[in-house]
């Protein structure tokens, strides 16, 4: 996994060089009317080093990831395209991974993917050929120029490749010792399930440290205590301390929201100034609009080095 | 307990369509796996023999079979000859397997009453569960003994994915999470370091469908 790559991926040259990385995802629309996504993409391109792009998220049918991901090449932004292994066999995956490096995607990051039973397909064949630890391994086998059936491709592929952890995950050796398959499968970068209790974090952060990998913290806007508390109690692997809650719960009426915005901006000032890890991933969760407000309470409201204007 | 083909009883409406176009009916249950989980024992065939009847249909006569997968089947059948000759058709409450052996020696229509869940074991009266898909290439001496193709909602066969929650399955708390289990057992066999061990892809076609193999 070592082999020298031309690495062709912004975002990569960027992880690469220590910056303190802001990455966030979007979501595509449940049909054809692609406006919001649009929006969002102009909105948020410049002022975050790469954007997700959701793959049918919580197993709910949507516009695909790698439609998503076109729109924010074509608007000069750095999309990750999130593929799951739910809805495709390794041939589909691996077929999508050709086209999208075709049309200048160099960003993937690697899931298995929710159950198909919590989405709004709750009779359809969840496919899971391969899991998150294979696709990646797929991934770097597809750039030695050879498939997953061991056959030479005309023309190899190259990719950043991610993957998620949880860092909070109960019993968590089982999870770490997942994360550490998906180092040795190659993952260079991870995206983090939501993070609160910053204490955690750093003993986590303690461990990871030990492997060549960058760590973005996963920060998911909390909108209100009400959902605050149904993650904590219904999301596997999310906790939000009972101290936020009540901050939450403490804002005056209607004003939920902003303090959500200021715990998601407080936090990641925090990651950054205590140099915590490498960077966050911010999840607004259909609220997309205020994500510049989280970057300007975190004090990291400038436009991303990838568009700045070349010296 | 051993093996089991657990069934469920279909929906009565369903079996009253499938049985639209047939006055006259005969009636086979299971004596094996159809009598143990209540689908298809004695019962359950009386008990259908009147709902039909209270539809017009003539019940021309039932049987339990005692195990209605094996070729025993075919005797039990002569056996019951005179009573099935002149009938439109054999509903049968056992398991795709009996419905199958059924229809070998049958040559009338022959409708299921049940469906086939799973094969599987029975952990304490009324609750059974799956432990083997039977995919040609058994990783349970790696696994401690926990089919993670069956035990795991998402047949995961590389550790825990992010759903797990306190040893529970996100899709259904009453659900274990296998890959916990695995690491606990793994565990306490002091065995762990197989947790770490990457598993490839896997090969969907040891046996390609449809599955027929010659032993030597």
């Amino acid at each position: 996994m070592t082999k020298e790559r031309a690495v062709t991926s912004k975002f990569k040259q960027l992880l690469d060089s220590g910056k303190f990385m802001v990455t966030s995802e979007i979501s595509p629309p449940k049909g054809t009317n692609i406006e919001m996504i649009l929006h969002h993409i102009d909105l948020l391109k410049n002022k975050v080093d790469a954007l997700n792009v959701t793959d049918h998220q919580s197993s709910v049918m949507h516009f695909p990831s790698l439609g998503g991901c076109l729109a924010i090449k074509e608007r000069g932004g750095e999309p990750i395209l999130q593929m799951t292994c739910r809805d495709r066999n390794r041939i589909a995956l691996q077929a999508e991974l050709l086209f999208a490096y075709t049309k200048g995607i160099r960003n993937v990051l690697c899931l298995t993917g929710d159950a198909v039973v919590v989405g709004d397909h709750k009779e359809a064949k969840g496919v899971f050929d391969l899991d998150s630890v294979q696709l990646l391994r797929a991934i770097r086998q597809m750039e030695s120029g050879k498939d997953l059936g061991g056959n030479d491709l005309d023309g190899a592929v190259e990719f950043c490749a991610g993957a998620i952890v949880t860092p909070e995950g109960r019993p968590i050796e089982p999870q770490l010792m997942k994360f550490e398959k998906k180092v040795e499968a190659g993952a260079e970068f991870f995206q983090t399930q939501a993070i609160y209790d910053l204490d955690n974090f750093a003993k986590f952060m303690q461990y990871a440290r030990q492997f060549p990998v960058k760590i973005l913290a996963g920060i998911v806007l909390l909108s209100s205590a009400k959902m605050a508390k149904y993650m904590t109690e219904n999301v596997p692997g999310i906790f939000v301390p009972q101290y936020l809650i009540d901050e939450l719960a403490s804002a005056p009426k209607g004003g939920a929201l902003n303090k959500g915005i200021e715990i998601a901006g407080r936090m990641i000032a925090t990651l950054k100034k205590e140099a915590l890890c490498d960077g966050v991933h911010i999840m607004a969760i259909g609220r997309e609009e205020v994500v510049p407000d989280i970057l300007e309470i975190a004090g990291l409201l400038n436009p991303s080095p990838l568009f700045l204007p070349p010296k | 307990m051993g093996m089991k083909s657990i069934t469920k009883q279909k929906p009565f409406d369903e079996i009253k369509q499938q049985l639209d176009r047939f006055g006259r009916v005969y009636i086979m249950g299971c004596g094996t796996c159809a009598t143990m989980t209540k689908t298809g024992g004695k019962e359950e065939v009386l008990d259908m023999k009147k709902r039909l009847e209270e539809l017009d249909k003539l019940v021309t006569g039932w049987t339990v079979i005692p195990t209605a997968c094996d070729e025993m089947t075919e005797v039990a059948i002569t056996e019951v000859d005179g009573s099935i000759r002149n009938v439109h058709c054999i509903l049968v409450m056992a398991c795709a397997l009996g419905v199958h052996r059924v229809s070998l020696y049958i040559d009338k229509p022959v409708i299921p009453a049940l469906d086939t869940l799973f094969i599987g074991v029975e952990d304490s009266p009324g609750y059974f569960h799956e432990v083997c898909a039977q995919c040609g290439q058994c990783v349970l001496g790696e696994t401690a003994g926990i089919c993670p193709l069956t035990a795991c909602h998402k047949g995961l066969l590389n550790g825990p994915c992010g759903g797990t929650n306190n040893g529970k399955c996100e899709v259904d708390r009453e659900k274990d999470c296998a890959w916990t289990l695995i690491y606990q057992r793994l565990k306490e066999q002091g065995r762990l370091d197989l947790m770490r061990k990457y598993h490839g892809p896997k090969n969907y076609q040891v046996v390609p469908r449809p599955k027929i193999t010659k032993l030597a």
